[in-house]
């Protein structure tokens, strides 16, 4: 179930000579597809791994009407289907749109365009930072955050100081868990998407296009970068949470 | 208390956080949630209910079920199965079995759906064998079965694994000592300690079955009143202009999360007591 297919789509590639796949591999229209892909996962991970932290800590610091509402509801992107979202974000933010209409006058259009497909992996990737911030905060010691208060420390310089360093790589974690889940995102980028080559194509969409042409070939070694790109992230996400176990035992 | 104190210091910090966290949530999340429903129903419950009789929808949604029912027992057997002989037994490489359980997560469903086409496909591993007994399982239901097991395979056993870590195995040593064999450890001891992790895990699977999109489009191919599962449906009547139906399944579709936060929700209380 799990290694055949693997295997199955590593041997396909390795049919392929090294100078084609290579070939294919960094086509134009590959590079421009990875581009799109990765930057804009990227950025979305890294603004996810701003507002997902500060989520995460007003949940657990603060208390609010309808906080346990807002709890819950931060994995809504877990429970809702991918083309739900993505039909509803790119209606949200259309030109006719809720969001988008008012973005309209201001030149921004947001679907169709790269930036929908970042609002799109916003969307997705946002629970991964909460959820692997939050129990670590909620665990977290007061006493040191005490201790820089009573040694004279602004709320600015605890913060920077004191709560963040331990925090980071569990933030890392967060951000590369979404990074990657945003990455491999098909099913809301490809319809929040005008899918143009070298605007907003993205490498799954390739990927899927390649198939629906029978290119196998192509299909086969784009999907292979993609996979080892995922190994490579799942390998990073292990390493940081060892990173970040060793600040607990600390 | 003490936090009350640092509060009087800057008392705005608070607000200011909540409102932040509440404006970019309700950006990315509440307003784009509030609108499946608001634009399924703009024009009423009338043109809803007709949206929701038509064959392509029932046939849709009833794939989708099928979907669910198949592969639940399915993950749930493996999860089971998996998080037992990773819990229980020590042995080299447990570290990265651990993380290869979450691999179907990292892959991009896109490149699930493309393995299993290399490998059930006509010109994939088993073409040959399976056109020799006139099976078909890409581009018909059997492949989606597939595809929806692979994406959904680790949440069972991710799931049920820390909870056996924690309870450890004393209780079961304890019952073997007693006479009890195998099974009647497993079905009075075992399951249930780990009932609500199983059922957290269940809830889950059946969210990403009922919901996932990519690795089903790429196996299925999309035809529609043959293998067309709701989440293709919605796609489909989108790209068609059909904006009212897509939006009348999403409704269905947004229901299922509801319901799946709701008892997410209910469950997550009642492991932490």
């Amino acid at each position: 179930m799990l290694f055949l297919p693997i295997a199955a789509m590593l041997l396909k590639a390795s049919t392929e000579r090294p100078t084609r796949f290579w070939e294919i591999a960094t086509s134009p229209l590959a590079l421009a597809a990875y581009n799109v892909t990765f930057v804009t996962s990227l950025l979305a991970a890294l603004l996810n791994g701003i507002f997902g932290t500060l989520i995460a800590w007003v949940l657990v610091r603060y208390n609010f009407p309808l906080k346990r509402l807002v709890d819950a509801t931060v994995d809504l992107p877990f429970a809702l289907p991918t083309s739900v979202a993505g039909l509803t974000l790119a209606t949200v933010y259309s030109s006719n749109g809720w969001i988008g209409s008012l973005l309209a006058p201001l030149g921004i259009k947001v679907s169709f365009t790269r930036l929908g497909v970042g609002v799109a992996m916003i969307f997705i990737s946002l629970p991964f930072v909460v959820r692997t911030v939050q129990p670590v905060l909620q665990d977290m010691e007061h006493d040191i955050e005490e201790a820089a208060w009573c040694l004279g420390a602004s709320q600015w310089q605890t913060f920077w100081k004191v709560i963040l360093p331990p925090l980071f790589p569990t933030i890392l974690t967060g951000v590369a868990l979404g990074f990657s889940r945003a990455v491999g995102e098909y099913g809301s980028t490809v319809i929040i998407s005008s899918n143009t080559p070298y605007q907003d194509l993205i490498a799954p969409v390739l990927i899927f296009q390649r198939l629906e042409q029978y290119d196998y070939a192509g299909a086969t070694v784009i999907g292979t970068v993609l996979l080892i790109i995922s190994l490579v992230l799942l390998l990073a996400i292990n390493f940081l949470q060892g990173w970040a176990r060793r600040y607990e035992t600390r | 208390m003490k936090r009350d104190n640092t509060g009087k210091q800057q008392s705005w910090v608070p607000g200011v956080l909540i409102g932040i966290a509440i404006a970019y949530l309700a950006l990315v999340q509440y307003i784009p949630a509030l609108n499946v429903f608001v634009q399924a129903f703009h024009k009423g419950i009338g043109p809803f209910l007709s949206n929701l009789t038509k064959a392509d929808f029932l046939h849709a949604a009833w794939l989708t079920l099928l979907l669910a029912v198949i592969t639940i027992p399915i993950n749930t057997v493996f999860g089971l199965c998996a998080a037992w002989a990773i819990s229980r037994h020590k042995f080299p490489g447990r570290a990265i079995v651990l993380s290869i359980i979450d691999l179907p997560f990292s892959i991009s469903p896109v490149v699930a759906g493309l393995m299993i086409v290399l490998l059930y496909g006509r010109q994939g591993w088993f073409g040959p064998l399976l056109e020799a007994h006139n099976l078909k399982i890409v581009f018909a239901f059997p492949g989606m079965v597939l595809a929806t097991a692979f994406v959904s395979m680790p949440f069972v056993a991710r799931e049920v694994i820390p909870v056996l870590e924690e309870y450890g195995s004393d209780q079961e040593e304890a019952a073997k000592t007693l006479g009890a064999n195998d099974w009647q450890i497993f079905w009075r001891v075992t399951l249930p300690s780990i009932r609500w992790g199983l059922l957290y895990g269940l809830i889950l699977t059946n969210a990403r079955a009922m919901g996932e999109f990519g690795a089903v489009s790429v196996v299925s191919g999309n035809i529609a009143d043959q293998t067309q599962s709701l989440p293709l449906f919605v796609e489909e009547a989108y790209k068609q202009y059909e904006t009212e139906s897509a939006f009348s399944a999403a409704v269905l579709l947004g229901l299922l999360a509801v319901v799946t936060l709701v008892l997410k929700a209910i469950l997550e209380r009642r492991t932490r007591i």
